[in-house]
């Protein structure tokens, strides 16, 4: 089992300049007053930073080149979404690189390559992976009739405010195919917007039913389920590189309150009931980054093995406990203040509970590594 | 020095092959699995011969001066030895206080005379290498041994306990913390450092009987005991900071270590082997979704702790603490190590409850005794908690 899986991570000279460029950029761009300004917004984002960030090229990282991206592939992605995660930075762009990848992955033909060029030029995507509250339950059961009429409600939908292109999984004539909505088919009447823990991001379930497409807004072959599956544990990885870096900024948080607060005439960060475990945040950190970096190692543009799976289920389970263990710590170490509004820990403690459900909890993640290892 | 790929291959199937032919037969007694577990005279004469014979065949030491015994060739070597060692499973090298911390201190701290005198003896197993750094009183407290060393003329007069001695009463050498002063200002400055020698009257070894049943350790007793002035190391006052570059070397700081296997590595991927054959319920254990969640856990944070072992070398991916990874892998690895060995023997049904000398034992109470060895790691060189400390202190910045 473990003997054959691979152990290995390193960092490619992009990755390197990525995580530099991007964590300068997050630090400038995003400061938690500026992400305190958002939280009550309708996007949930500034325009100007996402602006900047297509122009960067940002969007175009993950699109292989002879689509007219840059070709480094979801590892360069990576660092980047864990220094947005550092700096609290919302916009969709991790809804909008999953539904390139889903794109790219089905190999779709004319009319996806017009989104994706759409894309790289910061026009926002997302794909409705739900039509329930079980990231367990892969079952679609939203359909598409002969007449090209949808018929269904999706839910829990990313970034729906953002979004121009919506990819939904369907059902056709018992066969699982993608439609790929553009916003202005849909009435805002057929928007119910949800009140998400986390007010950084935007979510909200949408009733489809009714809309009529082109045919050639429809993707039907042999590789949909599948790459729609790879999709989905490429986001668990997106969502656990961004939960690390949260993790990460949070932990900051911690030890410098331990370092300026005193109660009884010490700094508390003396005291081993803190201390200790603030080292465990540390020690959960370490094993998240390590998760990450080595799916960041190994996956490719190639549909998804063992091997990548078993990272990213990996990744996802871990970060997921580091920042939910770590959020909630830090709220009861700034004592009075963490039960405030005003200190920070709130905006970290209201990430972990939105993010641990993204694309899986910790328990989901953990028992598809058991049915992998345990040959069940 | 660079080497190229096919002469580190080549060396590798030398190695290889040297260890296939040379690796002993089971001798019929239990085998230590770690440094800290040779109890018998039994063991001890096997293990010794097992150290000699790599060094001879040029596997220990490697990258070591030749001048003192060592192979003068790049660590890379020893790195393959070693790996090939664990992969074909030989028994361990014994002498680790020696290999792994008294000498890499002696050749990168030690005067000429010293490397001459000490070196080649640890990579031979000719000289045993024992350390006396604990106290009854002071165990985590290390700054505040009591040990008293006395000049006198050509000698220090050394009286007091040092307990926790591994091979306490095997040893030759001992690396040793004293007081020579006690009216110091910080307790830290009246500390000296010695590698003294223990066949000089006055000094008694009791082996201590560990929580195993076994022995391994010794209660150490100085009463009076002369040894030479020259064998201080460094200068009266200097004790507690070459006692923490010992302990770097101790904590896991790969460095300058001469090489062979300090224990035997238990895997997840072995566990889970022997646990194929257990039952709960009526049903093949690993039917559980419980107990597979458990062991799921634990094969993470094996993985996560060899993946750390990787990114610890990437500059990037280490910048905000860059200390973390390297200062608190005895931590993570010996807890993970004694809670894994803990829910082996947990899994194992009402054989759980049998000890070693049971026939219907598994595999003999390997885990049974596995899990109380265990404690060693996670107290001996800095219990858990101070090493928690450290890590808060020293990476974290948090306040002492």
């Amino acid at each position: 089992m473990n003997k054959t899986s691979s152990n290995s991570l390193s960092l490619t000279e992009e990755q390197a300049m990525l995580l530099e460029a991007s964590r300068e950029f997050c630090r400038k761009k995003s400061t938690i007053e500026d992400v305190r300004r958002q939280l009550d917004t309708v996007l949930g984002y500034d325009l100007n930073v996402w602006n900047e960030m297509v122009d960067l090229g940002w969007l175009s990282i993950a699109i292989p080149e002879h689509l007219s991206g840059s070709g480094l592939g979801v590892n360069g992605l990576v660092p980047l979404i864990e220094n947005m995660g550092r700096a609290m930075l919302g916009t969709p762009l991790v809804s909008t690189v999953l539904a390139a990848q889903l794109l790219i992955r089905a190999d779709a033909g004319e009319y996806s390559e017009r989104l994706l060029q759409k894309i790289v030029e910061g026009t926002p995507a997302t794909i409705a992976f739900l039509e329930n509250s079980d990231w367990g339950d892969t079952k679609i059961r939203c359909e598409i009739g002969s007449d090209l009429t949808i018929q269904g409600t999706k839910d829990f939908v990313d970034d729906t405010m953002a979004a121009q292109i919506f990819i939904l999984p369907l059902i056709k004539n018992g066969e699982l195919v993608l439609a790929l909505v553009e916003r202005q088919q849909l009435s805002d009447n057929a928007i119910f917007p949800h009140v998400l823990i986390d007010q950084t991001k935007r979510s909200a379930r949408i009733d489809f039913s009714g809309i009529k497409i082109e045919s050639s807004q429809i993707i039907e072959n042999g590789r949909v389920e599948k790459s729609l599956s790879d999709v989905r544990i490429i986001g668990a990885l997106l969502v656990a590189a961004e939960q690390a870096g949260s993790s990460a900024a949070c932990l900051d948080l911690v030890v410098d309150y331990l370092n300026t607060r005193k109660q009884f005439g010490n700094l508390i960060g003396s005291y081993q009931a803190l201390k200790h475990p603030t080292v465990d945040m540390l020690t959960m950190l370490d094993a998240s980054r390590s998760f990450i970096y080595h799916a960041a190692t190994i996956i490719s543009d190639a549909p998804i093995q063992k091997d990548v799976r078993v990272a990213c289920h990996m990744a996802k389970a871990q970060s997921t406990n580091t920042l939910t263990f770590t959020a909630d710590r830090a709220v009861q170490f700034h004592g009075g203040m963490g039960f405030t509004y005003a200190c920070d820990a709130q905006l970290y403690i209201r990430r972990a509970q939105w993010s641990q459900q993204q694309y899986g909890d910790a328990e989901y993640h953990r028992s598809a590594l058991a049915g992998i290892f345990f040959d069940k | 020095m660079t080497n190229s790929k096919k002469e580190l291959e080549e060396f590798r199937t030398e190695v290889s092959a040297w260890l296939g032919d040379n690796k002993p037969k089971e001798p019929g007694f239990l085998l230590p699995q770690s440094f800290m577990e040779v109890g018998t005279d039994q063991q001890l004469d096997f293990l010794r011969e097992w150290q000699y014979k790599i060094w001879s065949a040029g596997y220990l030491g490697l990258a070591w001066p030749k001048e003192y015994g060592g192979g003068g060739v790049d660590p890379v070597f020893q790195t393959i030895a070693d790996k090939e060692m664990r992969r074909l499973g030989v028994p361990i090298c014994f002498n680790i206080i020696g290999l792994g911390w008294a000498g890499p201190l002696i050749k990168d701290i030690g005067t000429e005379a010293e490397k001459k005198k000490y070196l080649k003896g640890i990579l031979t197993a000719e000289d045993i290498w024992c350390q006396g750094f604990s106290e009854p009183d002071y165990g985590s407290d290390l700054g505040n041994v009591q040990m008293r060393a006395v000049r006198d003329g050509d000698e220090y007069v050394i009286n007091g306990t040092k307990i926790w001695t591994t091979m306490g009463n095997y040893a030759k050498y001992m690396i040793l913390l004293a007081r020579t002063n006690k009216t110091t200002e910080r307790k830290y400055d009246g500390l000296s450092f010695f590698l003294a020698p223990m066949n000089v009257s006055g000094i008694e070894a009791k082996p201590i009987r560990k929580i195993t049943g076994e022995y391994g350790f010794t209660e150490t007793f100085f009463t009076d005991a002369r040894i030479p002035a020259d064998s201080i190391m460094g200068q009266e006052g200097q004790g507690w900071k070459i006692a923490m570059q010992t302990l770097q070397y101790e904590r896991g700081a790969e460095a300058g270590h001469a090489g062979g296997l300090a224990f035997v590595r238990v895997q997840m991927d072995d566990l889970i082997g022997q646990l194929k054959s257990a039952y709960r319920n009526g049903k093949p254990l690993l039917d559980d979704p419980i107990v597979c969640d458990q062991l799921v856990s634990l094969i993470m944070e094996e993985k996560a702790i060899s993946l750390g072992d990787k990114r610890t070398h990437i500059g990037p991916l280490t910048s905000d603490y860059p200390l973390s990874l390297p200062l608190s892998h005895k931590l993570r690895y010996t807890e993970y190590a004694r809670r894994m060995r803990k829910l082996a023997v947990n899994l194992q049904g009402a054989a759980g409850a049998l000890d070693v000398g049971d026939d219907s034992a598994l595999e003999g109470g390997f885990w049974q005794k596995a899990y109380f060895q265990s404690f060693s790691a996670t107290i001996g060189g800095g219990t858990s908690q101070v090493q928690a400390n450290i890590v808060a202190e020293h990476v974290l910045g948090l306040p002492k």
